[in-house]
């Protein structure tokens, strides 16, 4: 019991403790300070991990503090140790321990580097807190926490607008998604009684007896409220319509987009999906709204990341194509192969980014690929590591990513009639990541270096980058292997052991359709060698003669664009309406300016008795006296 | 034969007491015209002290009188002093011109 808390405690020990300490002690202590206890964290959450998965427990919840008595109702922050959160939290924990230790290198010319520590440590005790939580509102309260910390993180370097606005755009996004997360919530209260998710989990035949009137609909309260926790998981995940803060968030350091927007909070939408599949499942139109979602999503941020110039950019984008990935997989019904993806994306897509950092670093802060080129020779280790997470997001074989994503594609067979076309998108999509993934790899890496800075100053980074870089890799590698029969094989029945919502279906489909998606990624692969790797010119007679199609996928689809037109400019309108003509205008100048006017009038008026001779005075003084007196006399005679 | 009574000598001291008072406000040449109005108005009270202990037959208004006598005379001599040293500073007591305290 007492290690499921140290889980629990290491981490914010650590966000407590790492600032002090770094003014008392020095930076360089506070730094190894948070890294190592994270990296305890980690450690023993594996032990933990894999204690529990040989023993056949299902579910151990651990009370750690009273926190709340609300109306006869307890709300007490638990850890809820089942294969799910220990599976999460192996992810969430490693992930973090490494970006910690990576941060060392990575920001040693920062200024602020302690308070760079603290925030990570912030968000890992957050997520941990999110993962592990028994109730609702624990599980808001992390929600909102990694929000707060993803906020604070992409502002980390506050001196530049654009990481403001980024972190701004983040932060407000996600607002309009937890506000849904909250009507859920609601909800599910509202109608059950309780917050606690198992409780809610054993009362989904009673929800599902219940309808509500929303806005003249009678709707019933499951699908209402399944209905709404998705909105608040598209939110945190990016989906299709939210996804528009995911990319600008990259304006933060790049440990922070490999631990925050990569690997691990990104997906707590996927997890509270998860967590909550036993309900979604009752459902036929939230598991179709999640899949049309998911699909959506995979597709558009594939199609964005073809031509985006910003290395960081193409994974973020690589990022939320994989994250509707794991949509998908959740609205067929396998959602343990949902979280699957999501571990082994985790490590690959870490990998990715911690690469991408390394290569950012090593060219002096430079994220333009078209000022890459040729950093082969120059950064081998960095180069060959994302190599391996490239091979790994495509699905090469026996790479982590090969297991998860072909689990996800043969799953769409559980449809009955519209299996084969969700498997065909579902292909076209992966070959199309494997395109903009072997772009940035032959941009960057091989090819004629064009950048402005000094070539020969190009270097490899340092051990503390590389080390993270080395065992992620592993990760990326062996993942699936190891992780395939636990979660999604033979013994995965006994693994979850009814905390998720486990497909029964035999799924059947032909050897056609492996063959296809599998060169269609080859397609797509060479396409990218072909182009970006021998034929630039083409490529420029190619983009030329589509130059709408390319413009339209280049601008995002053109969703900032309607963002602004749709909900910020009349926002936008209306705040300053309010501002100039309603507060200035009218309340400004009535109510105080104008009683501010009153007084200096007459003050005015009233000056002019003020003529500073003595004379003057003395005849106030002399007569206001008499006058005075007089008074007096009158008033005592009568 | 005008028989004195003490309205007499009430009406005396009131009459110069209002001289005094008249003269503090109405003067708007030079200080020592205040210093002077004011030795007048004290003048009234001593006046008005004792006649009222002549009257009442009670010594105390003429011991008190003394004692305004002194101070009338302190007072001069500070103001005096005062009046020298902003000679000094200013170069001149016209008080039109003493009328720093509107700033």
């Amino acid at each position: 019991m007492l290690s499921y808390k140290l889980l629990f405690f290491l981490p914010l020990i650590s966000s407590i403790f790492t600032y002090p300490f770094g003014i008392l002690l020095g930076e360089k202590t506070a730094q190894y300070f948070s890294s190592t206890l994270i990296s305890l964290a980690a450690i023993l959450s594996w032990f933990l991990f894999i204690g529990f998965s040989v023993s056949s427990s299902s579910e151990i919840i651990i009370p750690v503090l009273e926190w709340l008595f609300i109306s006869g109702q307890f709300f007490n922050w638990g850890i809820s140790v089942n294969s799910l959160t220990l599976l999460m939290l192996t992810l969430v924990l490693t992930v973090s321990a490494l970006v910690h230790i990576y941060s060392i290198e990575y920001m040693a010319h920062d200024k602020s580097k302690v308070r760079f520590m603290t925030y990570l440590s912030l968000f890992t005790f957050c997520m941990v807190a999110l993962v592990v939580s028994d109730n609702l509102i624990q599980l808001f309260f992390g929600w909102e926490g990694v929000g707060l910390a993803s906020y604070l993180l992409i502002g980390f370097w506050h001196h530049k607008k654009s990481a403001n606005l980024a972190a701004m755009k983040a932060f407000l996004v996600n607002r309009v998604a937890d506000f849904g997360f909250l009507i859920g919530i609601a909800t599910l209260y509202i109608f059950l009684d309780t917050l606690s998710i198992n409780e809610i989990i054993a009362g989904k035949e009673k929800l599902l007896s219940y309808q509500i009137n929303f806005l003249g609909f009678d709707i019933n309260a499951l699908i209402f409220s399944c209905f709404f926790l998705f909105i608040g998981a598209m939110g945190k995940s990016a989906q299709f319509g939210f996804h528009t803060w995911l990319p600008d968030a990259m304006e933060g350091p790049t440990p922070v987009s490999a631990l925050i927007h990569a690997a691990t909070m990104v997906t707590a939408g996927v997890f509270l999906t998860v967590r909550f599949s036993e309900l979604m499942v009752m459902s036929d139109f939230i598991m179709t709204f999640v899949l049309i979602i998911g699909l959506l999503t995979a597709f558009f941020a594939a199609s964005v990341g073809f031509f985006q110039k910003d290395i960081k950019k193409v994974i973020a984008y690589s990022t939320c194509s994989q994250l509707g990935f794991m949509f998908v997989a959740c609205g067929l019904g396998a959602f343990n192969i949902a979280i699957f993806h999501l571990i082994t994306h985790g490590y690959f897509k870490a990998l990715l980014f911690l690469s991408s950092g390394s290569v950012i670093h090593g060219v002096h802060d430079e994220q333009d690929m078209d000022k890459m080129g040729n950093l082969f020779s120059k950064m081998k280790i960095t180069a060959v590591m994302m190599w391996i997470g490239t091979l790994a997001i495509i699905g090469f074989p026996y790479s982590s990513g090969y297991f998860s994503k072909d689990l996800i594609l043969s799953s769409s067979f559980n449809l009955s009639n519209l299996g084969p076309l969700v498997y065909v998108i579902l292909a076209i999509v992966s070959a199309m990541t494997a395109f903009y993934s072997f772009r940035l790899i032959f941009k960057v890496f091989h090819g004629n270096y064009n950048g402005s800075y000094d070539y020969e100053k190009i270097h490899e980074s340092g051990p503390f980058m590389l080390a993270p870089l080395l065992l992620l890799s592993v990760g990326a590698i062996l993942a699936g292997y190891f992780l395939n029969d636990l979660l999604a094989g033979y013994n995965s029945k006994n693994f979850w052991n009814g905390i998720i919502f486990l497909n029964q279906d035999k799924h059947y489909y032909s050897s056609f359709y492996p063959i296809l998606s599998k060169s269609l990624v080859a397609v797509g692969v060479g396409l990218a060698v072909y182009y970006y790797g021998y034929n630039f010119n083409k490529l420029a007679v190619l983009k030329k003669r589509f130059h709408s199609i390319y413009n339209f996928i280049l601008n995002k689809w053109y969703f900032d664009e309607l963002y602004n037109k749709i909900f910020v400019l009349p926002l936008y309108n209306l705040g300053k309406f309010l501002w100039t003509k309603i507060d200035q205008g009218i309340i400004d100048k009535y109510l105080p300016n104008g009683s501010a006017s009153i007084v200096s009038t007459i003050s005015k008026a009233f000056k002019r008795i003020q003529t500073g001779y003595i004379f003057d005075y003395t005849f106030i003084i002399i007569s206001g006296f008499t006058l005075f007196i007089t008074i007096i006399f009158y008033i005592s005679i009568t | 034969m005008i028989n004195l009574s003490y309205n007499h000598f009430f009406t005396l001291s009131i009459v110069i007491f209002i001289i005094g008072c008249f003269g503090l406000f109405l003067n708007r040449r030079n200080m020592i015209l205040i210093l002077m109005c004011i030795e007048i108005i004290l003048l009234a009270a001593n006046i008005n002290f004792v006649s009222a202990s002549v009257f009442l037959n009670d010594i105390n208004g003429q011991v008190f009188s003394i004692f305004i006598l002194t101070i009338a005379a302190a007072e001069a001599a500070i103001g005096l002093a005062i009046l020298v040293i902003y000679f000094r500073n200013k170069g001149e007591i016209d008080i039109t011109q003493i009328n720093q305290l509107k700033d």
